[in-house]
């Protein structure tokens, strides 16, 4: 019998998972995790506001962060989106966008410290990159026919802003919409690197086991997203955006020594800052401290990485494939639909890393955690997706119900969508793999962090450039299986 | 809409680039509970404004590496640093000097501490039957919870502790690592003795569940450090009203939160030793 394409892709995938499940540590090494769990339990219920010192101060810095960050992210995404032709644009946005917030705020820390353009920045850099790529995409999408009806002789601009742009504009909108609320999660998770965000208190607190403080944190993030839509509106983002800066304050003095001395010793690399003359010694010293750094770190942070990110793929597709029905209207009622949505917007709105952070704490520190954590995010968000999808596909009127119609009628018309999610979703799978490790779970993170730790920028950034060029090698290959098995419907950008 | 986005970016620069912090202000090595934490250095912050005559601030950080890139930065000009992180921050800022120590810092140890499923007994000896079990340090650039037991494990076994151990964890900070060894999520770790004292006198260890298995050898460890330009920022001699005041902390319930019996005077050369076991586990260059 002929398989198809997407089928025999789909085996291999789970395969190759269950071979990575096979070597890796996935052991419970808590000997008692319920007196903890069930501390947790409590503050789940008893959520206490009051607790938390400086709420509405962390909640306006968390929102300013992520408006100014994504603010330049746009502006620098657009600009770098009218050049994507040229090639070096787009190697540029692919390498900048293949590192972690968490990194490029480390990174900054470095040269700026805590200040608020550490955080700005560390937001606008990888989110200018993800805005290149797909406003670009965007705009080659858009309509062309207005285009070709525009007279010989107009000036470009009048072309691009009257032919172009107009029928780009709803999907730019609403992505950026999309990216805002991506940003405040990013914004939140830089708090767990000193910044004062949401995050900064949510570590004190979970790592006190004040889980009354976090379960009120929780919900005031939940609260936040859930409500975006309520209050960004197009008129205000100018309000908002001048509004911002002084809630986050000056923060200390930039100074340019600190810049210069960024590059021009911390990241040089030993040896060669060692060497009194750049020599062949010096280089070969060079070549071999990398050969060192890469034998005994990066290879086992990649191999850690990889197997974490294929488990953690498939068991998101595999949760996406149960938890898209509990939103659609094919299969739920109206109560069911609304627990679903609750259960999806909680799971989807919660950034990995929390959710890592959490079940470590129950399970002590295998991949365990990481796995749970990526599958339930990642899973909710296609699930979320699919689901809708799913509610917009005419059925005959003689359908079946229940079962029959999610395996014979349902699940063979999405699969190529749910497909192609989910190899979206891979190389942002990969990147949080990596920024786990710091958390303690042994991905590529976790080497960074420890050369961070030893105030080894050298090393850091080495091992930083390893992790985004592993990230392009893994959408290079989505990109090229998502072609062989002709994957394309172009997904909403998840 | 592009343009309003400009607008509101400059605004920002021009803010950031103004702010100019004329307070003193330091900070402290995340080595246990922040709450604890904050509340003693605000206590400090507090002490010192009223000796030195200036506005002094204490800042939180999340990481040691992070209490030394402020150090490092210029952002804090005073920092309370374990032996392993003050000199690093001292070769990373030159003419910054170790100011005060507490009495107890010139003597500090390790703790070994074990989960009671171990069945391991207290000793004078290195306990080696810790080999093959879980173990956990605090925090990657703590003293008492890294360097010092690490050069002890690599000393006893000639093996990197991942070889000695089943699996290796960094709790981040030294009440963490009680409570992960007291839950069993690792069975043994190593701790500061003055964060274990502190807890056991809080009724926050179970003696019935974590014990204590074997003491390091003493070593040099916290200090106050300040960098070296803190004088031609804040006028001559500040550096020397600051280690005035340190010295002369005396209130008891502030000596108590530390917890220290008193501070004493402190130099750089008294930290030659962590330096050398730094380099010799590869942890400095």
């Amino acid at each position: 019998m002929e398989r198809s394409g997407a089928f025999k892709t789909s085996l291999a995938f789970i395969g190759v998972a269950i071979v990575c499940l096979l070597i890796a540590d996935i052991e419970i090494s808590t000997l008692d995790p319920w007196r903890e769990m069930g501390r947790m339990a409590l503050g789940v219920v008893t959520p206490n506001f009051l607790a938390v010192g400086q709420l509405g101060e962390a909640l306006a810095k968390t929102v300013a962060f992520a408006f100014l960050g994504v603010a330049l992210g746009v502006v620098v995404g657009f600009a770098s989106a009218l050049l994507f032709h040229f090639g070096p644009v787009r190697w540029l946005s692919a390498f900048v966008r293949a590192i972690h917030e968490l990194f490029w705020a480390l990174i900054f820390l470095q040269i700026f410290g805590l200040t608020p353009l550490t955080g700005i920045l560390a937001i606008a850099i990888p989110y200018g990159g993800i805005f290149a790529k797909v406003y670009s995409e965007i705009l080659e999408e858009a309509d062309p026919r207005p285009l070709a009806a525009v007279p010989h002789g107009a000036s470009p601009a009048a072309a691009f802003f009257y032919a172009r742009l107009p029928d780009a504009w709803v999907h730019i909108k609403s992505y950026t919409l999309y990216r805002l609320e991506c940003g405040l999660r990013s914004s939140a998770i830089l708090g767990f690197v000193g910044l004062p965000t949401l995050g900064f208190y949510l570590e004190s607190a979970f790592r006190q086991g004040h889980y009354s403080e976090v379960s009120a944190l929780l919900i005031l993030f939940y609260v936040l997203i859930a409500s975006l839509r309520l209050w960004v509106k197009a008129r205000l983002v100018p309000l908002y955006l001048l509004a911002a800066p002084f809630f986050l304050g000056p923060g200390a003095e930039i100074s340019l020594a600190n810049i210069t001395r960024f590059f021009t010793q911390d990241i040089v690399p030993h040896p060669i800052r060692a060497a009194e003359t750049l020599d062949f010694a010096a280089l070969g010293a060079w070549a071999d401290w990398m050969w060192q750094i890469f034998t005994t770190q990066a290879l086992w942070g990649i191999a850690a990485t990889l197997i974490l990110t294929q488990i953690a793929l498939v068991a998101s597709g595999a949760l996406a494939l149960v938890f898209f029905p509990l939103i659609s209207r094919r299969f739920f009622g109206r109560f069911g639909r609304t627990l679903g949505h609750g259960f999806l917007v909680v799971t989807r709105s919660t950034p990995e890393y929390i959710l890592a952070y959490l079940f470590l704490q129950f399970w002590g520190p295998s991949m365990l955690p990481a796995i749970v954590a990526l599958a339930l995010h990642n899973g909710a968000v296609i699930g979320h997706l699919i689901g809708r999808h799913v509610d917009e596909i005419p059925l005959r009127p003689d359908a079946p119900k229940g079962l029959n119609l999610y395996a014979y009628e349902v699940l063979p018309r999405v699969y190529g969508q749910f497909l192609a999610f989910l190899f979206y979703r891979w190389e942002v799978i990969l990147r949080e793999t990596a920024i786990l490790g710091i958390l303690g779970i042994l991905t590529l993170g976790f080497y960074v962090d420890s050369a961070i730790a030893d105030i080894r920028m050298d090393r850091a950034v080495f091992l930083i450039i390893i992790t985004a060029f592993l990230n392009i090698g893994v959408d290079a290959l989505s990109r090229a299986i998502r072609a062989k098995i002709r994957l394309t419907t172009t997904p909403e950008r998840t | 809409m592009s343009r309003k986005l400009g607008l509101g970016l400059l605004f920002l620069l021009i803010f950031a680039g103004n702010a100019v912090a004329k307070d003193f202000v330091f900070t402290a090595i995340p080595d246990e509970d922040e709450t604890r934490l904050a509340q003693r250095f605000d206590k400090v912050a507090a002490y010192l404004a009223k000796e030195l005559g200036v506005p002094v601030r204490y800042i939180p950080v999340k990481s040691y590496a992070a209490a030394v890139t402020a150090f490092r930065n210029n952002q804090v000009q005073l920092a309370w640093f374990g032996g392993l992180s003050g000199v690093r921050a001292r070769r990373l800022v030159p003419g910054s000097k170790a100011l005060a120590q507490g009495q107890e810092d010139r003597f500090f140890t390790t703790f070994f501490i074990a989960h009671a499923s171990t069945g391991l007994k207290p000793g004078e000896a290195f306990p080696e039957k810790i080999a093959g079990l879980t173990f956990t340090f605090g925090s990657k650039g703590s003293t008492s919870g890294r360097l010092m037991p690490e050069f002890h494990i690599r000393k006893w076994f000639s093996k990197a502790p991942s070889e000695v151990f089943s699996r290796v964890g960094f709790s981040g900070n030294h009440s963490r690592t009680i409570a992960l060894v007291q839950s069993g999520a690792y069975l043994v770790g190593a701790v500061n003795f003055k964060v274990w004292e502190n807890e056991m006198k809080a009724g926050r260890i179970d003696p019935d569940k974590v014990r204590v298995v074997w003491k390091t050898p003493p070593y040099p460890d916290y200090h106050w450090t300040i960098r070296g330009d803190a004088d031609r920022a804040f006028g001559a001699g500040f550096s020397a009203r600051v280690k005035r005041a340190l010295l002369g902390i005396k209130d008891p319930a502030l000596l108590a939160s530390f917890p220290r019996k008193s501070f004493v005077a402190a130099k750089n050369s008294d930290y030659e030793p962590i330096l050398k076991v730094g380099k010799s586990i590869g942890l400095i260059d």
